[in-house]
Formats: structure tokens, C-alpha cells, sequence
């Protein structure tokens, strides 16, 4: 996809491709327009110019006039701090989707009863969504949007709120959904361990754009300041690396 | 250092007995009034004024009216009130501050344009009354005249409401599949409530206890469109007791509303 | 400074309580505030002659309260203050009379008046004749049965009932027609005047000179009229007992009732 987008401080201006199956992570200071570019992405921010395709599904081209509307799209989005709704139970917001698409009762209930075990949210399911803690609600974020078989993931960090043992568990959840259900997903984070154990692809966000693209070990070696806060936790004069 | 820690204590215990004393007189200012309603009345009085027609034609007029203005106001305010909170477009701010006027209006003010735009001379009425429909002095006329003056209370109170949910619920919801109008009943609806039957209320009460609209616009006949405000008004130079009765009940009514809504919206607020 | 706020408040607090002190309806020092209860149907009339008085008599300051009847005597009943009270009907003064509120010495009538049924100038009601009045689709306006103006008309309108040239079906007829009971003459005077009613039915007095040409007037023959009497009495709670004596003096005197005659009013 090619997007381009005038946001109020900056442009943002970017143009990469995911293939089906893969992960890009993308990394950058606070405000670099990751968050912006996950909303453009879905659709939820207001077009600019630029076209956004999957496979051959082409969601936006402001040359020809495209707009899918977002609730169109088969996206699966992970909100940063989740929006799980909060008057409904974990088990609705989790089947929210798959009401909407008119799914059968009893399949809804297989679908979500797997995935809710999944994440380890079985004896939740009854609770509401304002009873829930941090955790408990980006899980059910998480498994509300990859319920819906999405063709395109876009998650924004997606265990921020976990536990180091529940993150390594999910990582890897995320890590086989994807590669076994060939879908491209792009995920932003300001965790290292994220884009090591999930990052086919790593880009690198600042001002608007993306100034570096490639896997981990490419990018490591650039000398940028955040680079080196994001690697090895050190600043950049003072860091052996 | 124990001069600082008595000056602090000193100034705590001022501030507790000055803060009682407002409430107290804040509660005493209102109470005040209403109590000398009941102690002007003997029970058999009230009693015996209640098989009076022209209290029990005021006091479902007045009912039936304010109903159907509030659940007109919910049905035009709400939209109107979401797509001001979510959606720019030019003349918004226009629309904001007439959606506001009939705020600073005085009511008779507002009874007198309604009359000369909606009476049968008047800009509007008169094409209506063309074709034989006679608008002011109707019980109709007094449905306007509260919406007239109860729509701005809902309709802030639901903006304010609006404005301060999360547009990220939407989002969310859209994201996974649900367009505008679903969304708007499954999620966004449910998440308002308490504050949209809030202004409800606010509008409901205020449509009950309006008068100078009323009289001016739909006029004073029982039956018809002596709602209980206006009822009382009349009474009161006549007959005392029935103008006490009918302040009585009204008091009574609008105490059962407020007290019946909060406690619903505790069941939603405290869950 | 921390406080410097203090003092432009302090100032702008300052200059609010000078004005209203200047503005305020308070008497001026050495003036007597007299305070006038007047039937609404009075308006123009007293509003007149309290000017006038105020010029003869510097030192008294007058303050007019218009109001149906009925509510000025309900105020009075619960305790508001006046110096004068001046009715259209006798039945309200009276009945604060019988509830010793009044200097029952004082009490004497000083104003005549009658009715009349008035239409729009335009007419939208068609209405020629006092029979006009019974036609179905009527939109009728009077006062409500406790202010002067509407009792008189109930009365009139019974009076016409009994006689054989109208029918007895002819007072429910009219007043089926009624759209609004308004609770001072003036009311229905308006509701007439902005062409809401077909008619009214409101005091020859209530027709002057300057509205004349807004109103058609159907003229109700005296074997049907009511002879409207107006008494005038001092309030029992009056402080300024004199000067209200003098006022009733000057209300009854040569000065005072070419004032009414002026305004309309028949005089006894």
C-alpha cells in the first residue's frame, strides 16, 4: 500500500508492502504517526491521497474514487488502550463481529468458546467490560478482532498490558494465527521483544514517515538516538554497541 | 511543628461548620415553601378537592401533554444533539445558539412569537388555517409551547453526553463491521443513557411547570389547555383551596418522577 | 501582588451598590410612597392621573399595581401591602371589607362602566350581531369567571338567556365557543387585537381613542348590560392613611373624573 496523508503537525507520508503472512512491526517515537497510520489504514481517519490494496481488494484509491467504508473492510484493529466496550460482557464483545455478520447462534458460541480459551479468558466470559482489569481487557480486544477471521491485522500494542509470562504466550498465539491464516498483519509497539519474536519486517516511523524498512539486524545498525534507547535500553553516547 | 498543625485544625473545623450552615440554609430555603403548601390544607380539604373537575382535567392534561412533548423533544433532540457533538458543518455554531435561545427566552416572550408565527395570522399558522387547521388555543399549541421551551435542556445535556464518550467506541465498533446506525442503537446508546434520561427529566419537568408560554399561546380553557400551572394560576384567585390542592399534587408528582428516575439510573450507574 | 485583584472588584462592587441606590424604586427621602391597587381595566386612566396627581402634590410618590381584580384582591388577602385599592367589581373590594381589611368609611364608588363585544378590525370572525356570537366555529375570548370582566359577561350572557329574543340555548351556545379565559382584561383585549379571536368581550372603557381603529365594536343594549361599578377604599394595612384619603378625594374630585370620562368610564 501507498498512503499518504496530511495530518496536522506533519505529513504522513508512507508506501511498503506486507505479504500475506507476515508481520511488520513498525517502531518510532510517540507522535511519529504509527498510531495515525494503523487508523488510516482501517479507515477510521479521513482520506488523503493514495491507495491501500489487499491482494487484489482494493480498499482506498483516491485516483479512482475508492473508499471502502471501515466497516466494510474485514480488518481486525486492536485500539491502544482497547475500547472494549464496557457494557457489554467479555463473551459479547468478543461475538460483536460475528453477530454483525449474521453468524448462527451456535457457531458464534464454538467460535468464541475457542478463542476464549485461546486467551485464557474462559472463566471470564460472563464479566463486563468495565469490571475487567487492563489485561483482561486488551485480551479480549485481541480476541475480539481475530474472532471475525480478518483479512488484515492491524494491532497497536497489542500485550502491552500483560504480564511478561501472558506476553510470551500471546506473542506466539499471534505468531501462528498469522502464519497459518496467511494474512498480513502489521503490528506498533515500543517493545523490543516485540518486534524480535514477531517482526518479519521492521519499519521505522518518524515524522510522518517511514525512514527505514527491513529486518531487525538492518535496522540495528543505524545510530539513531531512539534506535539505540529502543535496542540496548542506552543512549547512544554512552552505549558500547 | 504544633503551631502549624492547630492553625490547620482550626481552619478544617471552621470550614466544616461553615459548609453545614450553607447546606443547612440552602435546604431550609427550599423547603420552606413547599411545606407551607402542606400546612395551609387540611387532609379532608385535599381530599375533597380531588373529586374537583378542574383538578383532575389540569392534572391529565398536564400529564398527557409533557409525556408527548418529552418523548417528541427525545426523538428530534437526540439525533440533532449526536450529529452536533460528532460532526462539523457550517452554520453549526448557528444552530447551537438558536437551539439555545429559548433558554434566555421569558416565557411570555416565547408565547407571544409562538402566537404571532403560529395564530392564524401569523406566518406560519395562517397557511395552515387555510386549509382549516386552527393551531394556537389547542391542546396542540400547548404541546408546542412546552417543546418550545423544554427542547434546549435536553438536547445539552445529550450533546454534553455525546461529547464525552469515547469516540473510540465507534471506532472500535466499526472496525468490526458495524455501520453508523447499528452501532448507534448497540453500543453507543447504551452508553448514554444515564445522561440522556437526565436531561429527559430535566426537559419533562421543565414542559410540567411551564406557564407564561402556555397561557399567551394555547390559551386558558379547561379541558383543553389548562395545564396545571395554569390551573393553579386561576384558582388562586378564586378558590385557594383548589389552587393548593392542585399545588400539592404537582409537588407530589414531579418529588415520584425525580425520585422513580434516579433510582432506575442508580440500577445503571452503580452496576 | 497576590491581592491585587481586591481592588477593581472591590471598585465594580462598590459602583453596583451606588446604582442601584440611584436607580432603585425606593422613595426619595421626604417623599411618601403611596401604593395603588388598580383593576387593569384602569391602566391608561390611573396611569394618567397618578402623573397629574404627582405634579399637584410633590411630595407624594405613586406606585401602581395593575391586575385582574381577583388577583389584587388575593394578594391583599395574603398580606401584600397597599395604600389604595381600586376594584371593578364591588363583590371583591366587599369581600376584604367583611374581612375588616379595609377602612370600611373609605369605601365609596367613584367609576361606572359597561361592556361591549369587540372584534378585529378585519373581522376573520364575520361577526355583525350579539347573535353572531352562538355560531358554531366561534373563537370567543373572555375573562375567567372570577375577574370582574368575565363575571359581568357570564352575566350578561344569562341575562340574554332568559330573554325570549336569544334562547336559553343561546348563553351555553356562546360560551362553547370561548377559546380562552384570560385572567385580566387586558388579555382578551390583546387576543382580539393581534386577530387570534373573532371577538371579545371586554369594558366600553377598554375602547380609546388610540385603539379605536383596531377594534369593530358590536354595542350590547343596556336591557342586557351590566352596569360595572367601581368602588374605591383605603387598605386597613395602610400606613399613609391621609394621603390616601387625599388621593380618593382627588379621585372623586373634578380633576379625577375627567381623567375617566376621558378614558371611557361612565361616572356616578
Amino acid at each position: 500500500m501507498a498512503v499518504r496523508r496530511d495530518l496536522r503537525e506533519y505529513l504522513l507520508e508512507a508506501e511498503f508492502t506486507v505479504r500475506q503472512g507476515e508481520i511488520m512491526v513498525l517502531i518510532g517515537e510517540n507522535g511519529s504517526g504509527k498510531s495515525s497510520l494503523l487508523h488510516l489504514i482501517a479507515g477510521l481517519l479521513p482520506p488523503g491521497s493514495g491507495h491501500v490494496k489487499i491482494g487484489e481488494q482494493v480498499l482506498y484509491d483516491s485516483m479512482n474514487g475508492i473508499h471502502v467504508p471501515p466497516e466494510y473492510r474485514e480488518i481486525g484493529l486492536v485500539f491502544q488502550n482497547h475500547a472494549v466496550f464496557p457494557h457489554l460482557t467479555v463473551f459479547e464483545n468478543i461475538a460483536f463481529g460475528l453477530r454483525r455478520r449474521k453468524v448462527p447462534e451456535p457457531e458464534i458460541r464454538e467460535r468464541v468458546g475457542e478463542i476464549l480459551a485461546r486467551v485464557s479468558l474462559e472463566n471470564l466470559s460472563g464479566v463486563r467490560g468495565d469490571q475487567l482489569s487492563g489485561g483482561e481487557r486488551q485480551r479480549t480486544a485481541l480476541a475480539r478482532a481475530l474472532v471475525i477471521s480478518p483479512t488484515l491485522l492491524l494491532l497497536d500494542e497489542p500485550v502491552s498490558a500483560l504480564d511478561a509470562v501472558a506476553q510470551e504466550r500471546m506473542r506466539s498465539y499471534l505468531h501462528t494465527y498469522v502464519k497459518t491464516s496467511n494474512i498480513p498483519c502489521i503490528v506498533v509497539t515500543h517493545s523490543f521483544r516485540d518486534a524480535a519474536s514477531l517482526g518479519d519486517q521492521v519499519g521505522v516511523m518518524e515524522r510522518g514517515r517511514i525512514i527505514q524498512n527491513g529486518d531487525l539486524e538492518e535496522i540495528r545498525g543505524n545510530g539513531s538516538h531512539f534506535l539505540h534507547q529502543f535496542f540496548c535500553g542506552c543512549r547512544k553516547d554512552s552505549c558500547h554497541l | 511543628m504544633m503551631g502549624r498543625r492547630y492553625f490547620q485544625g482550626k481552619n478544617s473545623l471552621f470550614l466544616t461548620i461553615g459548609a453545614g450552615v450553607l447546606i443547612t440554609l440552602l435546604v431550609v430555603f427550599i423547603i420552606t415553601p413547599i411545606l407551607g403548601l402542606f400546612f395551609r390544607i387540611t387532609f379532608e380539604q385535599f381530599l375533597a378537592s380531588l373529586s374537583d373537575l378542574v383538578v383532575w382535567n389540569a392534572l391529565i392534561l398536564s400529564l398527557v401533554t409533557a409525556s408527548i412533548s418529552t418523548l417528541v423533544i427525545i426523538l428530534v433532540g437526540t439525533p440533532v444533539a449526536w450529529i452536533n457533538a460528532r460532526h462539523q458543518y457550517p452554520g453549526r455554531e448557528i444552530v447551537d445558539t438558536l437551539i439555545d435561545l429559548p433558554l434566555v427566552l421569558p416565557p411570555t416572550v416565547a408565547g407571544l412569537a409562538l402566537l404571532l408565527a403560529f395564530g392564524r395570522m401569523g406566518l406560519i399558522g395562517s397557511i395552515f388555517y387555510d386549509y382549516g387547521i386552527s393551531i394556537a388555543f389547542t391542546t396542540l399549541a400547548v404541546i408546542i409551547a412546552q417543546i418550545f421551551v423544554s427542547i434546549p435542556f435536553y438536547i445539552r445535556q445529550a450533546r454534553a453526553s455525546f461529547e464525552q464518550l469515547d469516540p473510540m467506541y465507534e471506532h472500535a465498533a466499526k472496525s468490526l463491521g458495524s455501520p453508523a446506525v447499528p452501532t448507534f442503537f448497540t453500543v453507543i446508546l447504551p452508553l448514554v443513557k444515564a445522561g440522556l434520561i437526565g436531561g429527559a427529566i430535566m426537559s419533562f419537568a421543565r414542559a410540567l411547570g411551564e406557564f407564561g408560554a402556555t397561557i399567551m399561546f394555547a390559551g386558558n380553557f379547561q379541558g383543553r389547555t389548562q395545564t396545571m400551572p395554569l390551573a393553579i394560576y386561576t384558582a388562586m384567585q378564586g378558590d385557594l383551596t383548589a389552587a393548593i390542592t392542585l399545588s400539592v399534587i404537582l409537588i407530589i408528582i414531579s418529588f415520584l418522577i425525580i425520585a422513580l428516575v434516579k433510582f432506575k439510573l442508580r440500577g445503571y450507574t452503580e452496576r | 501582588m497576590k491581592f491585587s485583584w481586591i481592588i477593581p472588584v472591590t471598585a465594580v462592587f462598590l459602583a453596583a451598590i451606588l446604582l442601584t441606590g440611584c436607580t432603585g424604586n425606593q422613595a426619595e427621602p421626604g417623599k411618601t410612597e403611596l401604593t395603588v391597587f388598580a383593576a387593569a381595566s384602569l391602566t391608561g386612566a390611573l396611569t394618567d392621573m397618578a402623573e397629574t396627581y404627582e405634579t399637584s402634590h410633590p411630595g407624594i410618590h405613586v406606585v401602581l399595581n395593575f391586575d385582574g381584580s381577583q388577583a389584587l384582591r388575593t394578594q391583599i388577602e395574603q398580606g401584600a401591602y397597599a395604600d389604595v385599592f381600586l376594584s371593578a367589581n364591588t363583590k371583591h373590594l366587599y369581600a376584604l371589607r367583611d374581612q375588616g381589611l379595609m377602612e370600611n368609611s373609605s369605601i365609596g364608588l367613584f367609576a361606572k362602566n359597561k361592556l361591549a363585544v369587540i372584534t378585529p378590525a378585519s373581522n376573520p370572525g364575520n361577526m355583525t350581531t350579539l347573535a353572531d356570537l352562538a355560531r358554531p366555529g366561534t373563537r370567543l375570548v373572555i375573562g375567567t369567571k372570577d375577574v370582574p370582566v368575565g363575571d359581568y359577561a357570564r352575566q350578561i350572557l344569562k341575562k340574554m338567556g332568559n330573554d325570549s329574543t336569544y334562547g336559553p340555548s343561546y348563553t351555553a351556545s356562546v360560551l362553547a365557543n370561548v377559546i380562552s379565559e384570560e385572567t385580566t382584561v387586558t388579555g382578551v383585549v390583546t387576543k382580539v387585537q393581534i386577530g387570534e379571536a373573532d371577538a371579545g368581550i371586554v369594558y366600553e372603557s377598554d375602547i380609546t381613542p388610540e385603539n379605536r381603529d383596531r377594534f369593530l365594536v358590536i354595542t350590547i343594549p343596556d336591557q342586557y348590560n351590566v352596569i360595572a361599578e367601581y368602588p374605591a377604599g383605603i387598605a386597613g394595612s395602610s400606613a399613609h392613611k391621609d394621603e390616601a384619603a387625599g388621593f380618593l378625594a382627588y379621585l372623586k374630585g373634578e380633576q379625577g373624573r375627567a381623567i375617566l370620562a376621558k378614558y371611557g368610564f361612565a361616572l356616578p
